[in-house]
């Protein structure tokens, strides 16, 4: 019995001898951030090693406001990420509905081109999505071109489909006894009962237009439109920019995500794990 | 019936909109573009400048080569890093798990923008602290983005930073789903733990695992903001140019449509080819 708890002593500090540095390294950059977003710009480019973080996080902040209209760009971030989230919510857990509560024609079909397309790689579509919407619409630079095309998403309807189906009928079937309409029964009846899995994918749906680059990149050139990754990309590469701002950038783009995180990281798992498996 | 039918559609007529306005389309569409001249107006049905052009244009087979060599090295070796990861996640003996899990996760919730920036910084030659680092330890300085294979193991690295821990937290998933008894049933018999995980643990976990090669697969033939951020388009040169970045290239910066949708499809023809290729290899043995 001894040598046993000996032997889990010795697995238990091999594991942690592994883990331990290993995480340190991969929480390195995100450290790295926060200490670039507060040193002067001399000390970035500096021979020392500075591993610890200084004082100067409101000054880089200016030099990226002079640099970008980044608080704007922000604010244009958080609006698009808000009602990009709300709609696509709504969109995919009323097509999870139909396809998890109807037997209708054509079901099988509808199902079957959204599994499909999970396969498909966003850039298929990219070129069109571009030429339509800033030629043919006359739409860059616009709310409707930074929310709307990236709407379509596969993923969610899977996702509040598998939640709804899993709802006992009876509850539903008892509803519509009652007279209640159908729309009534799905916004006041299923959707409640789906909070967990809103949450989830919520968050997810939240961070991917939050951290979206590439169609806002596409989309959006006006400084008064950008959202805020498109800016920050816009200074990175150039030479005469201040680093110290980008960092600053970077980190406020970084730190609220992280404390969403940190909070709702139970929630958070559910939306990743449920998102890829099945 | 006719009700139950027009009901469900009432329900799914707006994702189907979107779905038809910013997907279907778009696929016929661009399909149609990829046999077309569009440099010059008006545009004409030219295979040759398009397709044609494909075969033989060096820039794209560069940037094809530059994708596959990425893909042969980055996803199997973030895979294995991920299911080696999961399952000493997964181990009763672990303190501290939230915190651990928090380590691996976090790049995920950092934007490919933020996390290019603090690579440039971090892996710059003179200044970075990635070679101050390892110049203390007595490891030679490395020109991180001017030599060519140093640029594309930066790429690598960042990529698996990056998405390691989602991986892992996928398998982890997988593994938590393992029921305890047939490890129980297994050491009685006295199988030792590595057995066990060869022959019990892994042929579990294949669904899993395949579920993170082919989306790994398909995010490695789309590389796009790593070579255009971190490595400055694609450079040094175009030794790290990929599929991703010579379409950006060739549509948006040259605007030729037809040639950049003959790419996509490209890309798309391959990352549902080598997706198939894997669920063929992963089938279940019969």
């Amino acid at each position: 019995m001894k040598s046993r708890s000996a032997a889990r002593l010795t697995n238990a500090i091999v594991l942690h001898a592994i883990l331990v540095p290993l995480a340190i390294v991969w929480l390195f950059p995100i450290w790295m951030m926060f200490v670039f977003s507060t040193m002067p710009e001399n000390a970035i480019f500096s021979p020392n090693v500075v591993l610890f973080p200084s004082d100067q996080f409101w000054v880089n902040f200016q030099l990226l406001e002079a640099d970008t209209n980044f608080t704007r760009t922000v604010f244009v971030s958080v609006v698009v990420a808000l009602v990009y989230t709300f709609l696509s919510v709504m969109l995919t857990s009323m097509a999870g509905w139909a396809l998890a509560r109807y037997r209708f024609f054509g079901k099988r079909i509808v199902l079957g081109i959204i599994l499909g397309t999970l396969t498909l790689p966003f850039f298929v579509v990219i070129i069109p999505q571009f030429i339509m919407v800033a030629r043919d619409f006359g739409l860059a630079n616009t709310w409707f071109a930074l929310i709307v095309p990236p709407l379509f998403n596969s993923l969610g309807v899977l996702f509040m489909r598998q939640s709804f189906s899993m709802m006992p009928g009876d509850l539903f079937d008892a509803a519509r006894v009652e007279g209640v309409k159908e729309w009534r029964i799905f916004l006041f009846v299923a959707l409640p009962m789906a909070r967990p899995t809103l949450a989830a994918l919520c968050i997810i749906l939240f961070l991917f237009s939050w951290n979206n680059y590439l169609w806002p990149l596409l989309i959006s050139n006006q400084p008064d439109m950008m959202t805020a990754p498109v800016a920050l990309g816009t200074l990175i590469g150039f030479t005469r920019v201040s680093w110290g701002g980008i960092m600053t950038g970077a980190v406020v783009l970084t730190v609220p995500m992280l404390i969403v995180f940190v909070v709702l990281q139970r929630h958070f798992m559910a939306g990743i794990t449920a998102g890829a498996i099945k | 019936m006719r009700a139950r039918t027009r009901t469900a559609y009432g329900f799914l007529t707006p994702y189907l909109v979107i779905f038809a306005a910013f997907w279907v389309w778009p696929i016929i569409y661009s399909f149609w573009l990829s046999f077309l001249q569009t440099r010059g107006l008006p545009w004409r049905f030219n295979p040759g400048a398009t397709w044609g052009r494909l075969i033989v244009d060096p820039a794209f087979a560069n940037a094809l080569k530059n994708t596959l060599l990425i893909l042969a090295i980055q996803v199997p070796v973030m895979i294995t890093l991920a299911t080696i990861l999961a399952v000493l996640l997964n181990s009763p003996l672990l303190k501290a798990r939230g915190l651990m899990r928090f380590a691996f996760f976090a790049p995920v919730v950092v934007g490919e923008v933020a996390y290019a920036a603090v690579f440039r910084l971090m892996f710059n030659a003179e200044f970075g602290v990635v070679n101050k680092i390892a110049g203390g330890v007595g490891l030679p300085a490395v020109e991180w983005f001017s030599n060519p294979t140093a640029a594309m193991a930066l790429i690598i690295i960042a990529i698996t930073w990056r998405w390691v821990g989602y991986n892992a937290i996928l398998i982890l998933s997988g593994l938590q789903s393992i029921p305890a008894d047939v490890y129980e049933a297994a050491t009685l018999d006295r199988v030792s733990k590595f057995k066990q995980f060869i022959f019990i643990t892994l042929p579990l976990l294949r669904p899993v695992i395949l579920v993170c090669l082919v989306l790994s697969i398909i995010g490695t033939m789309q590389l796009f903001v790593e070579p255009f951020l971190i490595t400055n388009r694609g450079g040094p040169g175009s030794a790290t140019e990929t599929l991703g970045l010579f379409l950006y290239r060739q549509g948006f910066t040259v605007l030729n449509f037809g040639y950049a949708s003959a790419v996509a499809y490209t890309i798309a023809a391959l990352a549902v080819l080598i997706s198939l290729v894997n669920f063929w290899l992963a089938r279940e043995p019969k």
